[in-house]
């Protein structure tokens, strides 16, 4: 499962202040009994085991259990209302846990909140949290106060493109301005581990990848980044492990390699034409064998087949195929499904 | 983007408890001094009271200690601007912080609570500190001469804080912030005019006055008025009336209060 993690991990990031960072997490949990100095340093960043939680009859978190090793992006993925945001404000000691245990850093977050409160950088959903009247220099540097040694206010302004808007008051921010600014409260008291709950919902695509760049510096200097996302591209680009909840149980678990593996390699392409069936019976008799032609319902068409035969003679036999029928097909691609129809797969695919 | 290795390393810890505590007083003090309410209830409302009803005759004061009209308002206008910044003033601000998320996210930083309330307390010391030199010298210049004991003064203004700030958070962690505006609002007015302030309590029936008279507005105001204007010494009564609302205001505030 943190193979790729694991991988990922061993490149030049500089300084490790975690020897165990690049243990897999089943072995980091072995060693979590290993106490030294009175700090469980050998925990697991995060490790919730059976958590329950109930807002009056409606169970929102259900028997959910997780590990999130030291150093990794853990990205929690599910439809609205599957119990993410209650997940991961248990873990940020806003609630307390019905059923179950929640381990942070070792700690729990609700008793040893005094603790962990510096060492632990939170971003609430929607950019929340910041006075309305402050200014955003102001906010950033307010929060910064309250660290030992926090990362300088300006730098981070400049990183996230707030800096024109330094002088402005929080209430006058865009949605997306207040999320940046909540991400840069999240992370300037130096944390070991930060909770960003959606951090680029609503943000435009300059934004989005300003907030990947923070992430992924995070992570290669040994932070530990929880996410919550709608967004499968981002988990597949960001997350060592990805979570995939619904209705609050567990439905996947692993790297997002893990996730997308193991489906039959498939061509995927889409075609200024509408195939119907005929065209698509006529286009697999031309195709390599035991490979068939299909439509994914969406507009597309794909084309499966045991492993060996997806390859170069399948690309040019469809090709040749759509050129004889002058077809333009555009979107071709060959390879493993996405994070996105797993996640569809799983999680259904009707509005809810 | 490119960004130095090494700036997030994790270097994690609260800063100094006096540097938190001067950070919070700070901003809760700007945010107020900038907010023109804020200002108008804590400033200019009461100067402009103390101006209009000393030097106007409409306001015929019938008192039965025998000040003056200066000496009777300017006492009565200190104890509102001790109300309005410790109550009024408290309960909109933080009704309106626990309405946007603002006390749940300082809840989540090395900010703790006593921090918090530290800062919003010694926000509204510094913030009496202003309204009390500014209508100290408008009163002066109208012609008020003070007596009495500082120390009284400063007893009676700490105890009044005291019960003022346990009502305004009890209403701020409690209702709505939009419930909390009204009500705080409200209850500023009707203190104004019936809580001993600007009117004396003994111009009304005996037995309404004798009820009133225990209103934090009215034990503060009547204990001003007995220090600043007769020069006696320390109003016990007054001074425990007002304890009396700080211990059950503070007690169910801390009982009741939600952050979010």
């Amino acid at each position: 499962m943190t193979t790729n993690a694991t991988a990922r991990r061993a490149g030049p990031s500089g300084q490790r202040l975690h020897s165990v960072d690049v243990t897999p997490s089943t072995h980091a949990r072995t060693l979590a009994a290993t106490e030294w100095g009175g700090e469980p340093l050998r925990s697991a960043a995060v490790e919730v085991t059976g958590l329950v939680k109930r807002y009056g009859p409606t169970l929102a978190v259900d028997e959910l259990s997780f590990t999130v090793p030291r150093g990794s992006v853990f990205a929690v993925l599910g439809p609205n209302g599957a119990g993410k945001t209650s997940t991961i404000e248990t873990c940020e000691g806003f609630r307390r846990a019905d059923g179950g245990s929640v381990r942070v850093l070792g700690r729990d977050p609700v008793r040893d909140a005094t603790e962990l409160r510096p060492r632990v950088g939170v971003m609430l959903q929607a950019g929340g949290g910041a006075y309305p009247g402050a200014r955003v220099g102001e906010m950033l540097r307010l929060t910064a106060s309250y660290c030992r040694n926090p990362i300088d206010p300006a730098l981070l302004l400049d990183l996230l493109g707030l800096s024109d808007s330094a002088r402005k008051p929080v209430k006058r921010l865009s949605g997306g301005q207040q999320q940046r600014l909540s991400l840069a409260m999240a992370v300037v008291g130096r944390p070991e581990l930060v909770f960003l709950d959606e951090p680029t919902a609503g943000l435009d695509p300059q934004a989005r990848h300003a907030v990947w760049g923070i992430v992924e510096a995070l992570r290669s200097d040994g932070v530990t980044v929880v996410l919550s996302t709608h967004h499968m591209d981002e988990a597949e680009r960001l997350a060592d492990e990805v979570l995939i909840v619904d209705a609050g149980k567990k439905v996947a678990h692993g790297t997002p390699a893990a996730l997308t593996r193991g489906e039959q390699p498939t061509l995927r392409f889409r075609a200024d034409a509408t195939l119907d069936a005929d065209a698509l019976l006529a286009l697999t008799a031309t195709l390599p064998a035991g490979c068939v032609a299909a439509s994914t319902g969406d507009g597309g068409y794909q084309v499966t087949g045991p492993p060996s035969a997806i390859g170069p003679h399948l690309l040019a036999a469809v090709t040749a195929w759509c050129a004889e029928k002058s077809v333009m097909p555009s979107d071709l691609q060959v390879g493993r499904r996405t994070l996105e129809d797993v996640f569809l797969d799983l999680t259904g695919r009707e509005l809810r | 983007m490119t960004l130095a290795p090494g700036l997030f390393t994790p270097d994690p810890g609260p800063a100094s408890w006096h540097q938190l505590l001067r950070a919070q007083t700070w901003i809760e003090l700007k945010l107020t001094l900038r907010h023109g309410e804020q200002l108008l209830l804590n400033l200019v409302i009461p100067v402009l009271l103390t101006v209009v009803l000393v030097t106007q005759s409409f306001l015929d004061l019938k008192t039965t200690s025998g000040l003056s009209k200066v000496d009777f308002l300017v006492p009565g206008i200190l104890a509102l601007a001790v109300m309005s910044a410790a109550f009024t003033g408290l309960a909109i601000a933080t009704g309106f912080e626990r309405r946007y998320g603002v006390l749940k996210r300082l809840g989540a930083t090395p900010l703790p609570r006593w921090g918090l309330l530290g800062g919003k307390t010694l926000a509204v010391a510094v913030l009496e500190l202003i309204q009390i030199a500014v209508i100290s010298g408008v009163g002066v210049a109208l012609g008020w001469r003070p007596h009495g004991n500082p120390l009284s003064v400063f007893v009676l203004v700490v105890c009044g804080t005291a019960a003022f700030a346990g009502l305004g958070l009890l209403m701020a962690g409690t209702l709505r912030a939009e419930a909390t505006l009204a009500a705080a609002n409200l209850v500023w007015f009707l203190l104004l005019f019936a809580g001993g302030i600007v009117f004396p309590l003994s111009s009304l029936p005996g037995g309404v006055a004798d009820v009133l008279g225990f209103l934090p507005s009215a034990a503060l105001a009547d204990g001003l008025r007995t220090v600043l204007g007769e020069g006696a010494g320390l109003p016990v009564q007054d001074v425990v009336t007002l304890l009396a609302w700080a211990v059950v205001s503070l007690g169910a505030a801390a009982r009741y209060f939600r952050w979010e």
